[in-house]
Formats: structure tokens, sequence, C-alpha cells
């Protein structure tokens, strides 16, 4: 038997595993029976399905279609991450939604055309896994900026108030603001590549070993992902913060935060 | 000392309206700051004092009308300019992250103040006029108390030298004593260069009174 393939039947005995999670729920009424039930089945019909969607992008050998698709799941990820935020200001996602289209296009294309230089350029093999990794991360890393931004904002208006009152500009008022949102937007990532390969090994590389890759191989990807990951969430964190930034702040030097308001 | 009538105002609005929650708190309000002048804001709770003072201060805009500065009246252009000229003292100032010297410090880092440095001896002098120990300067800004708070918020601004200073309730809150002191560095700022002016709010009568030459009703 090839460890690279695993047959339905397989699947359907791994799925036993899930009774043990199942079992304790209902054995402590944890209350979590029916929700355990649900995502594992969404989770199952969801991969299932992205199977036979990449398994179809993959034979149509087409450029365009596998730019649809990278456009869309970039669509996907900037609606969600503002959909994990606390507050909302007009313009919210179109920010959103420039930040991780543009850093991830950015990054995937520097790392498709640029490092790994793949044939056809839009080998859907490479472009699809990396844009997927990059686009999770970047969501993470724009909700988390844009919620702690608008949260400085929101909270400290009275702080950038005062800083303008004394004669500072709009950049000057708010670049605290700024520095502590892209930081916030970076801790994820900074905290998992101190940690990895020590206490975690990345879910990409431990994929591609239990695929066959030679262990060597499957962290020289690693690497390359970490770095691309890096790259995207912060050039996403930096331009959905300069964007919120611009929306709070006009020109002429004035804050506005009552453009903020409570995500209902 | 009265305003001088032959000199331009220092700030000016021109027709001005704020139009707020579905009703105009002010409308068509011309308004020249001159200088010498000490003008009292007065009108009930609700009236839009604290945000006619953040008009003439430049934090707001206008809803009607315009913000003029100098003599020459032109409509204002470059607002942290306007800011540092013409400088709003909040009635909660909020205090930076730091020490005190840091928030007295903070606005000499500003390019609209070109390379004036932070004086350490104004600082200390200030502080003692206002009645504080220099030993506060080396104080956490988060650890004060609310009188506190409204010292350094107004020593902050008063280091800068403003030309215009706008007050909102600076001693609300603060003992007689300490709120004398406010009253008489106030009055040393302004004695200072006649070329200065100061604007108040406040609910005490007899202050205004004492502070004040002449009073603008909302």
């Amino acid at each position: 038997m090839s460890a690279s393939s695993i047959s339905l039947g397989q699947l359907a005995l791994a799925s036993l595993l899930l009774v043990v999670a199942l079992g304790l729920s209902v054995g402590l009424r944890l209350g979590l029976t029916r929700g355990l039930a649900v995502a594992a089945t969404r989770m199952v019909v969801q991969l299932l399905l992205v199977g036979l969607v990449l398994d179809w992008v993959f034979s149509t050998d087409s450029a365009v279609i596998v730019l649809a698709l990278a456009v869309g799941m970039a669509l996907l990820a900037g609606h969600a991450a503002v959909r994990r935020t606390s507050r909302r200001f007009p313009g919210i996602y179109l920010d959103a939604l420039a930040s991780v289209l543009g850093a991830s296009f950015v990054v995937t294309g520097a790392g498709v055309l640029g490092v790994l230089r793949t044939d056809p350029w839009y080998d859907p093999q490479y472009v699809i896994p990396l844009h997927g990794m990059l686009l999770g991360n970047a969501l993470t890393g724009i909700s988390l900026s844009l919620d702690r931004f608008m949260d400085g904002a929101s909270r400290g208006r009275g702080l950038v108030d005062a800083r303008l009152a004394l004669g500072a500009t709009r950049w000057e008022a708010a670049r605290p603001l700024v520095r502590d949102a892209v930081r916030t937007g970076l801790v994820p990532i900074t905290n998992s590549m101190a940690v990895m390969g020590v206490v975690s090994l990345p879910g990409m590389m431990t994929g591609q070993i239990l695929a066959g890759a030679p262990p060597a191989q499957a962290v020289r990807y690693q690497i390359l992902i970490v770095f691309m990951i890096a790259a995207c969430v912060a050039l996403a964190a930096l331009a959905v913060v300069g964007l919120a930034y611009r929306r709070l702040f006009t020109a002429d030097h004035r804050f506005r935060p009552e453009r903020l308001r409570d995500a209902g | 000392m009265s305003p001088n009538p032959h000199a331009g105002p220092l700030v000016s609005l021109w027709r001005a309206g704020r139009h707020v929650g579905g009703r105009w708190l002010w409308r068509g309000l011309d308004v020249d700051v001159m200088p010498g002048d000490r003008l009292a804001v007065v009108g009930p709770s609700g009236a839009g004092k604290t945000l006619l003072l953040r008009a003439l201060a430049g934090l707001d805009a206008l809803d009607e009308g315009a913000l003029l500065s100098g003599a020459d009246r032109q409509p204002v252009e470059d607002l942290p300019r306007h800011r540092a000229a013409v400088a709003m003292v909040a009635q909660r100032p909020a205090l930076f992250e730091g020490t005190v010297r840091d928030n007295l410090r903070a606005p000499f880092e500003y390019g609209v103040r070109g390379g004036a440095v932070y004086d350490e001896d104004a600082g200390r002098a200030l502080l003692a006029a206002l009645g504080r120990e220099h030993a506060l300067l080396d104080q956490s800004a988060q650890a004060l108390s609310g009188g506190e708070d409204q010292t350094v918020g107004l020593a902050r601004t008063l280091l800068t030298a403003p030309r215009v200073l706008i007050l909102d309730e600076p001693t609300a809150g603060l003992d007689p004593d300490r709120t004398a002191a406010v009253e008489a560095a106030v009055d040393a700022f302004l004695a200072a260069d006649p070329g200065r002016a100061a604007v108040w709010t406040g609910h005490d009568a007899a202050q205004l009174d004492r502070v004040t030459k002449r009073a603008l009703r909302l």
C-alpha cells in the first residue's frame, strides 16, 4: 500500500476517532455534541468539495481559472477578516479586500515567479496551496491589526485629540496607533516562527512528509512558505492600517472618530 | 487689559454654525479674538460651548461659515500650525504614556515647532507657579489625580507659548488655592506678551468675572 494515498474506507475508519471527542462531550454533558458533529460534517463536505474543485482546476490548465480562483479566495479572506472585527467604518470592506488582494498577489507572485520559477507560471499545484496559506494568515493579521487600530482610535480618541490640539500632524497624532496595530497583527506569525519545529510541526510540512516527501525537502518548503507568510502578513497589516488611517484622519489633519461604529 | 481695537483679530469665526443631532447649536456666529482679549464663552449646559472652543482651535470642522486666522482674516489652511498658535486645553486633558516630563516634552517633537526644544527650567517654574512640586516631573502621568491631570495638561500647553489659549473649564474640580494658582498663571502668561489672548468657559460666574473682560453668550 502506498503511504501517499488514502482510501475512503480509511477515512471512514478515521472518522471513528471523532467518536472519542463526541463520547467525552456526551459523557461530561459539555453540550457540544451537536456543535462538534455539525462542524465535523461541514469540514468533511467543504474539504471534499474543495478537492473536487481543485482536481478540476488542475485539469483545466488555464491561467484565467487559476487567477479567478485566487481572486475569489482573496475576496472571501478580506470579507472574513472584517467580520472578525468589533467596529466598522465606511469603506472598511474595501480597505480589507484591497489589502489582502494586494499583499497576497505580490507575495504569491514573488514566490512563484521569483523563487520557485514554476512552469507554467500559473501552475495551480503551487499557486493555489501557497496562496491559500498566505490568505489564511493575512486574514488573521488584518483582523487583529484593524481591530487594534479602531480600538485605539475609539478608546484613545482623547489622546489623539490632545496631540492634534498641540499641533501634531495627522501622522504624528496617529503614529502610536499605527505602530501598535501593525505590531499586533504580526504577533501570531512572530510567535509561531519562534517555536516552529520545536513545539509545533507545521501542518504543511507534516502533510508533505506524510505524502512521502523527504523531510529535508519538506523543511525547505516550510521555510519558504513561512518567509512568504511573514512578508504577506506584514504587507497586509501595514496596508489595511494605512488605509484605515486615511479614513479616520482627513488630509487636512482632522480626526474623525465618529466614522467608527460598533459592529451590529 | 482691554482688547486693542486697532489691531486685527488673532482668530475669528465668520457666520459659523454647528449642526448636531438634528438641530443648530449655534448659527450665524461672528467671533473675533483680539490681541489682549480675555473672552468668556457662557451659556447653559448643552449650548455647545465646548464645540465652539473646539471650532476656534481648529479641532472640529464647521457645518457652516469659516474659521479665519490673523488680522487679514484668511481661511485657515494649515491646521497643525493653527492649532499650535490657537491651543486648546481640554476639560479633562488626556495625558500621554510616560512621565509628566515626557508629557511636557511631547509637543516639542512635532514638526510644527521646527527646532524648538523643551525647557526643563521653564517646566519646573510653571509647575511651581501652578502649586505643584517639581518632583511631579518624574512621576508616571498614568498615576496622577484628576487635579494633577488638569495641571499637567495646562502646563503642557502653556509651555508651547501659543498666541491664543483656549481653556475649557480649566479649574473644574480644583480647590480654591489651586484655582487661584491657575488664574495667576494664565494672568502671567497673558501679561508676558500683549499680543496673546485667552478664551475661557466655566460654570463659576465669579471666576469668569475675575479672569475675563467680555462674554460671548450662546
